[in-house]
């Protein structure tokens, strides 16, 4: 790194300064640190460098040994940071303004903070801070990523804090305590504390326990052996009353509920050893099993250690997304006088603002219809599957989603009282559900530890008979060396493994079924626009049909399509707004969209239609001849007084759409491709990708009889999309994707998001969830093999009750230790992307997912 | 050989001596953070660290009840 410094600035074979990213050819962002020019490859890199430069911590450059986090997420929003300085967000995740004369008083908040790498991140973090005015005391954690800051509400404001951040190139968001994992980190640090008690108690015991099998006959006195007893049940007292804490509490809580879990056999064995040593020790006759008593408790937490590491990383990474931004809203304060949008937190909403709700997205809180008709989606809030129709009017639920028209509403219930309850307890909804797999393996190992129960009853009964000193140590043997745990834990920690690596790599896993069902898939189904193609189509040609000039005709077609989601509207607005110099002067009202034909509103009251041909035609009332362009979507625009002009809109495939299709071709699964639009673009675009089977001009209803048919055929059906209209057929597929940046409607009813927005993370999941499979497989054929040899060798007293109780936990560390191995990545080449990609995520988006994430 | 009527004992007290002061340290954050103090550890102005607040996991706790 040093020597990186004194290079002198060779313009563009170096890479960034700040991030280590190529720099692009021609790019003229640089920054002078330690007295020379150093190239950067973004303006977010450059801005944070200059921050850090400015500051007076150009230190950070020469103590770093890496390269920094890079930038051009950190790029600054401070409207958006405002949001958090709202009260009523605020409120949520400090402490300390309950008060009523709360603006003056200190409080103190959680932070998470990404991005950290080295020493010298911790360094810059703690310098910037230092600056910030207001800021009273900070603390932070380098471990878990979390910064305690007590500040004064007078001085300084959240988004000072995480703006300061920012601008040294850390995202930070709000850590909430009160939702959050809490509860996780007590219980790892209990848990922590218990393998410490146990490990202590367990070597100590040992060294007491080895003497006596040591010595001989005669070197050691009978005083002293007793002693030795004594001082052992001592120091095996914290071990069992405390370390065994989870087992006897888990075994208690299976017994209640009338079910034999995993911990009864354990539990029972620990139980039965230290009952037996105790009166034993007493009574000053028999044998003494402390050693295998804490041995075991302590290899037995061991195990549980580990499984809850694995737990605990794939719950931080969820922490991330959770804390982003708060729900926003679309407020039009001026409404009715002028429709001038704003955006605000959703919490902040109050009883008689006016929204605008458009397609797709969630419907911020219980309000009434204004102005539109539309249908909405209550099957997150009451599981009620059919959309519902709202007129102006009717009530709207706040939580569920508007899946049709753009409407205007007034809100009639603050946010706080409705909303954010029912988006708790979806919360929870989604969170309690466990995968079929899983559950049957809960089956049978109840089966199987009732099972052997009885069968250590008999053995103890048997050697009754045969040697009535060894039936007491062989029946705990068979208690202890079986090991339900493989059996259980080999299903969930190798689904908790891979659920968290795909979170790693931007695939959220929302059902639990994902990986089973991925697994078996025979057909893959892909929408085109959006999923295959970027989503960003963009307007390439403009064809007269009428009398209107060009410029005339964008901006009928921008009135019409303001208030629409759909990826095309946003390609006209754009180039809309790039070709007229001042903002548009036309509106539109009445405005009604048809989901896959079209939209119609009315300007100066003339009615006007934008959308397939078929659907201008009816009411221009002309037939229509034109040759659009095969490799183009086109649009029409016409009024009641004829055809006005053909929009081309052309959409660029995915850079990795090709590779995707080409792996899901080599897994020999069928692709196929459906898409609302015309036939000619859809043929285009597969034959570009290799698709053999391509249906355009498919209506959502279409889609789904097809998915529908395939499925009544035996096929097992994978179906990616990403709009509005792809929501059904995304439910009904066995198994569905939808894109990180398309409708929350499409999100909420697929059982994955693909939230970095990476077609390939289709390829990831599909490669994770024969992972998986194949992983679960080993552990379960490692827990058959080991518990059909370990059982009768202990039955016929061939194990005493130490050695089954190493064998118990190694084999138990085994299962785990291999479902971790599906937390690494091995494919070379592909970008890890961090959790930090749910900044690049939009609100609704985040606000629907956060929904959607189980605790 | 007598000495051990009072080394083992002794051990005894030791273990449980260790046990409520693993507990202490505990309780008062020692664990929480195992990566930062390793890192600030090699800087070389510690002017910051006047200005962090103490370890504050036993209000957090709190604060979450």
């Amino acid at each position: 790194m040093m020597d990186a410094l004194s290079a002198s600035f060779a313009a563009q074979d170096l890479p960034c300064f700040h991030c280590g990213l190529p720099v692009p050819p021609g790019s003229t962002w640089s920054v002078r640190v330690a007295d020379s020019t150093r190239a950067m490859c973004c303006p977010g890199c450059e801005a944070i460098a200059r921050t850090i430069v400015d500051n007076g911590l150009a230190d950070y450059y020469l103590s770093r040994d890496g390269y920094s986090a890079n930038g051009a997420k950190t790029v600054l929003v401070p409207e958006e940071l405002q949001l958090y300085d709202a009260p009523e967000v605020i409120r949520k995740y400090t402490t300390g303004c309950d008060a009523p004369a709360s603006e003056s008083a200190s409080r103190d908040a959680l932070f998470c903070v990404d991005g950290i790498r080295c020493g010298a991140c911790v360094w810059l973090i703690e310098r910037r801070l230092a600056t910030v005015a207001g800021i009273e005391t900070f603390n932070l954690n380098v471990a878990t990523g979390k910064l305690h800051v007590r500040w004064n509400g007078d001085s300084c404001k959240p988004s000072d804090i995480l703006l300061a951040l920012r601008e040294v190139g850390y995202l930070a968001y709000p850590f909430d305590a009160a939702i959050h994992d809490v509860h996780l980190q007590r219980a790892g640090k209990a848990l922590f504390r218990q393998l410490f008690i146990a490990g202590l108690s367990m070597m100590q015991v040992m060294m007491y326990a080895v003497p006596v099998y040591l010595a001989t006959d005669g070197t050691l006195e009978a005083d002293m052996e007793t002693l030795m007893r004594w001082a052992s049940l001592l120091l095996t007292i914290p071990a069992v009353l405390y370390s065994a804490q989870p087992f006897f509490a888990g075994a208690w809580r299976d017994l209640r509920h009338r079910i034999l879990g995993m911990d009864v056999p354990v539990a029972l064995g620990i139980g039965a050893a230290f009952g037996g040593s105790v009166i034993a020790t007493l009574s000053g006759s028999g044998d003494v099993y402390f050693d295998s008593v804490t041995m075991f408790i302590f290899l037995l937490l061991c195990s549980r250690y580990l499984e809850f590491l694995a737990r605990k990383n794939a719950s931080s990474a969820l922490d991330k997304l959770q804390s982003a931004l708060p729900a926003a809203a679309t407020r039009l304060p001026m409404y009715p006088a002028n429709r001038d949008p704003e955006t605000v937190p959703a919490t902040r909403l109050l009883e008689g603002d006016v929204l605008l709700v458009k397609p797709g997205e969630a419907i911020p809180a219980d309000s009434v219809v204004l102005e539109g008709r539309t249908e909405i989606d209550l099957s997150l809030l009451t599981g009620e599957s059919k959309p519902q129709a709202r007129q102006p009017g009717d009530m709207l639920e706040g939580g569920a989603i508007n899946a049709s028209q753009p409407v205007v509403v007034r809100v009639t219930r603050a946010a706080v009282d409705s909303t954010l309850s029912r988006l708790v307890k979806l919360i929870e909804r989604a969170g309690q559900q466990k995968p079929a797999l899983s559950m049957w393996a809960d089956k049978v190992a109840a089966w199987f530890v009732a099972a052997l129960l009885l069968l250590a009853l008999l053995v103890f009964c048997a050697w009754q008979w045969i040697d009535l000193a060894r039936a007491w140590p062989i029946a705990i043997a068979v208690l202890v060396v079986s090991c339900p745990c493989a059996l259980s834990l080999a299903t969930p920690s190798a689904l908790a493994a891979a659920t968290d690596r795909l979170l790693r790599q931007g695939v959220l896993l929302l059902q639990p079924h994902v990986l089973e069902t991925l697994h078996r898939t025979t057909h893959m189904v892909f929408d085109k626009t959006g999923t295959l193609t970027g989503g960003k189509p963009a307007l390439r040609d403009v064809a007269i049909l009428g009398t209107a000039d060009r410029t005339v005709c964008l901006q009928i077609a921008n009135a019409l399509e303001a208030s629409s989601a759909h990826p095309l509207a946003h390609a006209l607005i754009e180039a809309a707004c790039q070709e007229s110099a001042h903002a548009s002067t036309m509106f539109a009202d009445k405005v009604k969209s048809m989901a896959g034909k079209g939209i119609e509103g009315r300007i100066d009251a003339a009615r006007y239609r934008i959308g397939s041909a078929a659907y201008v035609e009816e009411i221009t009332g002309i037939p229509l001849h034109d040759t659009p362009a095969d490799d183009a979507t086109s649009v029409y625009l016409g009024s009641e007084q004829g055809w006005l002009a053909r929009f081309d809109i052309a959409d660029q495939v995915r850079d990795d759409a090709l590779e995707v299709i080409r792996h899901v071709q080599r897994l020999g699964k069928q692709v196929i491709l459906l898409s609302g639009d015309g036939q000619g673009i859809t043929t285009s675009i597969a034959r570009e990708l290799g698709i053999a089977s391509a249906y355009g001009e498919c209506l959502p209803e279409d889609k789904l009889r097809f998915v529908q048919e395939l499925q009544g055929k035996g096929a097992i059906v994978a179906m990616v999309g990403d709009g509005i209209n792809d929501a059904a057929v995304l439910r009904a597929a066995d198994v569905s994707f939808a894109m990180g940046s398309g409708a929350a409607l499409a999100q909420t009813h697929a059982d994955a998001v693909l939230l970095a927005g990476r077609l390939s993370a289709v390829v990831d999941a599909t490669r994770a969830a024969s992972q998986t499979m194949a992983v679960i497989r080993q552990n379960l054929a490692w827990a058959s093999l080991y518990n059909a040899i370990a059982i009768p060798a202990a039955a016929v007293g061939w194990l005493n009750p130490w050695l089954s109780g190493i064998g118990m936990s190694l084999s138990s560390a085994v299962v785990v230790v291999n479902a971790l191995r599906l937390r690494r990545i091995r494919q070379p080449g592909v970008v890890v992307t961090s959790a930090s990609d749910a900044d690049a995520l939009p609100h609704s988006v985040r606000a629907s997912v956060s929904a959607r994430i189980g605790a | 050989m007598e000495a051990l009527y009072l080394l083992v004992p002794m051990s005894v007290i030791v273990v449980f001596f260790t046990i409520w002061l693993f507990f202490r340290a505990s309780d008062s954050g020692q664990f929480d953070d195992l990566v930062g103090p390793a890192m600030r550890v090699l800087q070389d102005d510690d002017s910051v660290q006047q200005h962090a607040a103490a370890p504050v996991s036993s209000k957090k706790t709190k604060r979450s009840s």
